[in-house]
């Protein structure tokens, strides 16, 4: 029996919750037990980071494209439901995705909520379950589990969003995130239901609900469609696609960094890698039909997105438009059907999550400087001129948002482009603008809130405090690890490779070739002036 | 072979530096710039470790690929980390290394007051090692990696002093302008690998001429683009005079000597391509020959000093992008050109720099006048920089900018007449605005600046700054000389731009050279006239329609704001407006209708299960609108 890496992970959040709630209970008043509360969750988080490392380890890279770390148990056999994990190499990434920001998430609120030590377990222990249902989200083999989990998520969400949210409308945001989940979540039952009827009834056994038994179930054309459009509607609210996004701004606008941080960079890609590991391999007949249309809106969303981006005079709802953008990018290269844009939509999941974390909690250690904690961008100016590492931080995450080579988003970016074009011409041309929207939304950005001249009502002495040792550890390790997957994509790029290959399999396109084949670049090679020598190394 | 794995470290030294620079905080301000410099230096060693090996082997064996693996598989797409190692790209190694060091040596004193002088040697070693991973790179996608990193610590220097605001606002632009042209070389590579399959130099140059017109075509005004974005040519110009905001070490290194001209080893590179399109070819020569008419006439009515240098930045780079337009016959000499132009401009900026540190950071030159005796080394150093750029033999200048103007006076039909007559006339008027420049800085009488009722006191700058504008004088006055003896520059470059006979212009050649020489004469004459000999006021007079165009850049921010940035305000408020009140209110209000039929429906007093309730009936009418949809 292997050692069961996905369970462990799933649990042990729920341990270090636990531990936390019960941390300091009855010594009202004293601030010590809110510290300690604290340091136990982060204790509890880094000890998931080291188990995390663990599945990794254990993982074959060499066979990124099959689920591996599996575990299957009965759970509800009379319905066809079961227990069963296990995760590709894009599973595996977004597991680590959610494991690893969680403590920055921690560490980063560490000041937060700091007041109210009662308060402050809840937070964080909510915050912990939360990291347990995202991993199981990943990890889930089962479409009956991964539904229950998907809408089990939206309990903790909804109370970190409306409880424990800045914003003045919080709860305004937290309800309106729960309909528009809610209309979803129950789109998807429906369909989760059809699945189950359009099993043979003879044989529907314990297992029915396992992904890879349903995936090679032949399904009626009309069935099959309604079933896909039932997923993909819940999937795209979720990631969110235009035009059923505008939850997201409201959310973004009134959270705070780290709960955005969470939701849109880890919880939200719930949505695109349900595209891509539900709808393609269930439906592949449907995916393609319904291909051009999502196409159409994928290419809306990343121009209106980032356009949107550009407009708002708020840092936080900024961050979340930009989000918007990319996410359409992400479903446009899953819907494409290349290996190449499969790939780099799902390293951009990664890629996202990391760049858009940063921004959050940078921008969060921004607004901390603020007397009143504005979110106004207007509000500040020539912060960086004594707060240098702040601005340099922001600007790196910025311009990893904005794809900038040497940084995460770069290669991912790329391959999404390259990919979409070989497939769908239009698709990319029209979408190229975004290289530059981009840019303008991440350098007007920092323009108004990082040079300048100070306002005096930022700080009436012009000097603002330049990030701590704590800050400094949150940026300072999202810099790293942007810095690294933009120089050696490959550390991603090895657990989506094999899997991209699987999934245009599963949809039955092939890549389409080069135009011009090899034989006419060897006639090619005689005419050229530029020849070259290979040198081994 | 082993020298060849120097060609990484190259890149790695000056990012090394960079880093340490950066991160190193406060603890490294009081010997930081001198790491930069080592950075620096040592990529220079290592370049001419590299040259000596290249020219130790015969010619046609001159063209290396060193690959340090695999740098990105996913799907079916494969890249190795490669660097290529060729005449073309040393001849940039070498030219971006040495006068980069230059550079760096003035920097340490011109920027000695400066606060944050390390800061500043961090952002200069994070471009020359962008710079050099650009030229090195042997895929389109490591080319890219340097061409985003020399436009990221571009726009770092440019806004270098960003408590001023315009002085970000000018970086911000520039990025953006790149950005538009970055549009270019990305599409330019979703192209390739359309046709190619494949990004790397090898798969896609020998595979160019097999390609279909349509497809070269385009591929080649991709290219184009991105060129016209990075070097500053038209109509992608008007970034370039702005980014004279960055510190003027910056102005000479990385506005005039290399990265500007990134454009036109983008198009020498892809030669290839361009070859297999001639509609491409045309509007290369086209925008080369636009952008050095508009720069030479923006030159003329520049009164600062470094808006002046960059309008005539602009312009030179208008001459070596025609050049590659011209097809083989030009390439050797568009690099030629940029090679001279690298050392000449960047001495005349490092004098500029050496005239303002002496003026109080004045740039006016109607504030200048009679620098002469007080600047004398700046004075000569500068003379030598303004005679190579003139084309007057035997400077530098005059061996690679008379071989452009000869070069596009060949062909047929109409195109030499209208290219070479544009190019011809451009020396004259380059002849009158460098002339300008210069009578107006060092001759006549004096107009400084006055400053607390006491007028400023210029003195000559250290010898830390002086040094590396002598040797770029002397590179000003011989290297032309040298790389062209018995055709040497050609002849090496020829196995990356292939080798081609001689081409008769349509005019005798010692006809071209002779109305050079006469509208060069003119041009100098016409200056000194109205600069050196009449007293130049100190404001500008008001002056006829054109100068007062000229002065305006021909209008080129009116014309890009209401063109781009005006529609793209009004484009972004509508969206703004309507994602509020049409996207999000439809929603909303199909939830509140929903909410109340379900309050009407059931008498559930739990909030949250109303909302549920609510939701769910509204999930349902989505659906049902959906399979309504689709089955109809």
């Amino acid at each position: 029996m292997n050692f069961p890496w996905l369970t462990v992970l799933i649990v042990w959040p729920l341990v270090a919750a636990l531990a936390t709630v019960l941390t300091g209970r009855g010594r009202s008043g004293a601030t010590g037990g809110a510290g300690h509360a604290r340091t136990v969750a982060l204790g509890g988080s880094l000890v998931e980071v080291a188990l995390a490392v663990g599945a990794f380890l254990a993982f074959d890279t060499a066979r990124a494209g099959e689920h591996q770390l599996l575990e299957t148990h009965q759970w509800i056999p009379s319905i066809g439901a079961s227990y069963a994990v296990g995760v590709d190499g894009v599973a595996l990434l977004l597991v680590g995705l959610s494991v690893g920001l969680v403590p920055l998430v921690i560490l980063a609120a560490w000041k937060e909520q700091a007041g109210d030590h009662v308060r402050l377990r809840k937070y964080l222990a909510i915050v912990l379950v939360l990291q347990s249902f995202m991993v199981a989200v990943f990890a889930a083999r089962d479409v009956f589990l991964f539904y229950v989990l998907f809408e089990a998520m939206l309990i903790p969400v909804y109370f970190l969003i409306g409880a424990f949210g800045q914003g003045a409308q919080r709860r305004y945001a937290a309800v309106k995130f729960l309909m528009f989940s809610l209309a979803g979540g129950l789109i998807m039952l429906l369909a989760v239901i059809g699945l189950y009827f359009q099993v043979p009834a003879a044989d529907r056994g314990p297992q029915t609900f396992l992904t890879e038994n349903l995936a090679g179930m032949d399904l009626g054309t009309t069935a099959g469609r309604l079933l896909f459009c039932g997923f993909f509607v819940a999937f795209a609210i979720k990631a969110p696609l235009v035009p059923v996004h505008t939850w997201l701004p409201n959310v973004a606008e009134n959270s705070t960094p780290g709960t955005s941080t969470l939701l849109i960079a880890v919880l939200d890609k719930v949505g695109t890698f349900g595209m891509l590991t539900l709808c393609l391999p269930l439906f592949p007949e449907a995916s393609r039909w319904a291909a051009p249309v999502i196409v159409v809106l994928g290419v809306i969303s990343i121009l209106y997105g980032a356009i949107l981006a550009i407009g708002q005079s708020d840092l936080l709802r900024l961050i979340g438009y930009t989000s918007v953008s990319h996410f359409g990018f992400i479903i446009l290269g899953i819907f494409t059907f290349t290996s190449m844009g499969t790939a780099g939509a799902s390293f951009m999941m990664l890629n996202h999550g990391i760049s858009t974390a940063a921004l959050f909690l940078i921008a969060g250690f921004v607004i901390a400087r603020h007397p009143e904690r504005s979110q106004r961008i207007a509000d500040y100016g020539g912060v960086r001129l004594t707060a240098p590492i702040l601005g340099g931080t922001f600007l790196i995450a910025g311009l990893s948002t904005a794809a900038l080579p040497g940084l995460a988003n770069f290669v991912s970016e790329l391959l999404l482009f390259l990919g979409v074009f070989s497939a769908v011409q239009w698709a990319a041309i029209v979408a190229v603008p975004v290289v530059v929207l981009a840019a303008v939304y991440v350098l007007l950005t920092y323009q108004r809130i990082f040079t300048g001249t100070v306002p005096a009502a930022l700080a009436a002495d012009g000097k603002i405090p330049d990030l701590d040792a704590r800050e400094r550890t949150v940026a300072g390790v999202l810099v790293a690890v942007m810095l690294l997957l933009g120089f050696v994509p490959g550390l991603g790029l090895r657990y989506v490779h094999a899997p991209a290959a699987t999934t245009i399999e599963q949809v039955e396109v092939s890549d389409p070739p080069p135009v011009l084949g090899a034989a006419s670049s060897d006639a090619a090679a005689a005419l050229s002036t530029v020849g070259s020598k290979e040198v081994a190394l | 072979m082993q020298i060849l794995g120097l060609a990484p470290w190259l890149v790695g030294f000056p990012l090394a530096g960079a880093l340490i620079l950066l991160v190193g905080g406060r603890r490294l301000d009081s010997w930081g710039h001198w790491l930069g410099v080592l950075a620096s230096t040592a990529s220079f060693g290592a370049g001419l470790a590299l040259l000596l090996d290249l020219l130790a082997q015969p010619t046609a064996d001159r063209v290396h690929v060193y690959s340090l693996g695999t740098w990105i598989e996913a799907g079916s797409f494969t890249l190795d980390a490669a660097f290529r190692i060729d005449p073309l790209s040393l001849t940039f190694v070498l030219l971006v290394t040495f006068v980069g060091t230059l550079i760096h040596i003035y920097s340490v004193a011109y920027m000695a007051h400066d606060k944050s002088r390390r800061r500043f040697f961090g952002y200069l070693n994070l471009f020359v090692a962008s710079m050099l991973l650009l030229v090195l790179a042997d895929s389109y996608v490591l080319l890219f990696v340097g061409w985003e990193g020399v436009g990221l610590a571009s726009f770092l220097l440019i806004g270098f002093w960003d408590h001023k605001i315009e002085n970000a606002v000018a970086g911000k632009k520039a990025f953006v302008m790149n950005r538009v042209g970055d549009m270019g070389l990305i599409t330019a590579m979703m192209l390739m690998i359309w046709q190619f399959g494949s990004l790397s130099f090898d798969d896609v140059l020998s595979g160019a001429p097999g390609l279909q017109q349509g497809a070269a075509t385009a591929i080649g005004l991709m290219l184009l683009l991105a060129a016209c974005g990075k070097s500053a040519q038209f109509p992608l110009q008007a970034w370039l005079g702005d980014a004279m905001a960055g510190p003027t070490p910056v102005s000479a290194l990385i506005h005039a000597a290399t990265m500007v001209t990134a454009g036109v080893y983008l198009l020498v590179r892809s030669a290839p391509i361009l070859e297999a399109a001639p509609t491409a070819q045309l509007v290369v020569v086209i925008v080369g020959a636009i952008t050095l008419l508009f720069g030479a006439i923006v030159g003329c009515a520049k009164d600062d000093i470094k808006k002046a240098l960059a309008a005539s930045t602009m312009s030179q780079i208008g001459y070596m992008m025609l050049a590659a337009g011209l097809g083989p016959i030009g390439y050797a000499f568009a690099i030629f050109h940029l090679v001279t132009h690298g050392f000449f401009k960047a001495g005349l900026f490092l004098g500029a720099g050496s005239v303002m540190h002496a003026m109080d950071d004045s740039v006016d030159m109607r504030r200048f006048g009679g620098l002469m005796k007080a600047l004398p080394w700046t004075a000569a150093t500068m003379g030598l920089g303004w005679l190579a750029i003139l084309g007057v033999p035997p400077f530098s200048g005059f061996w690679s900018k008379d071989k452009i103007i000869e070069a596009a006076f060949v062909g047929e039909g109409w195109r030499p007449w209208v290219f070479g007559l544009v190019a011809l006339i451009g020396a004259g008027i380059t002849a009158f605005y460098m002339s300008r420049l210069f009578f107006m800085t060092f001759a006549g009488r004096r107009r400084w600046p006055v400053k607390d009722g006491r007028e400023v006191t210029p003195h000559e700058s250290p010898a830390l700054m002086l040094w590396p504008m002598i040797i770029l004088a002397v590179g000003s006055v011989a290297l032309g000389f040298v790389l062209q003896l018995g055709g040497g520059f050609t002849t090496w470059l020829e196995p990356v731009t292939g080798h081609v006979e001689h081409h008769e212009p349509v005019l005798a050649v010692p006809v071209i050279m002779t109305l050079t020489l006469v509208l060069v004469a003119l041009g100098i004459w016409l200056a000194f006239r109205q600069y050196a000999m009449s007293a130049v006021p100190v404001e500008a007079p008001r002056s006829t329609v054109l100068v007062r165009a000229a002065r305006q850049d021909l209008y080129q921010d009116p014309v890009n704001e209401g063109v781009v940035m005006l529609p793209g305000q009004v484009l972004t408020r509508t969206l703004v407006y309507a994602d509020r009140a049409a996207v999000d209110a439809g929603f909303m209000s199909l939830a509140t209708g929903v909410k109340k039929a379900a309050d009407g429906l059931r008498q559930a007093q739990n909030g949250f299960v109303r909302t549920y309730a609510a939701t769910s009936l509204g999930g349902l009418l989505v659906v049902a609108a959906i399979v309504w949809a689709l089955a109809g």
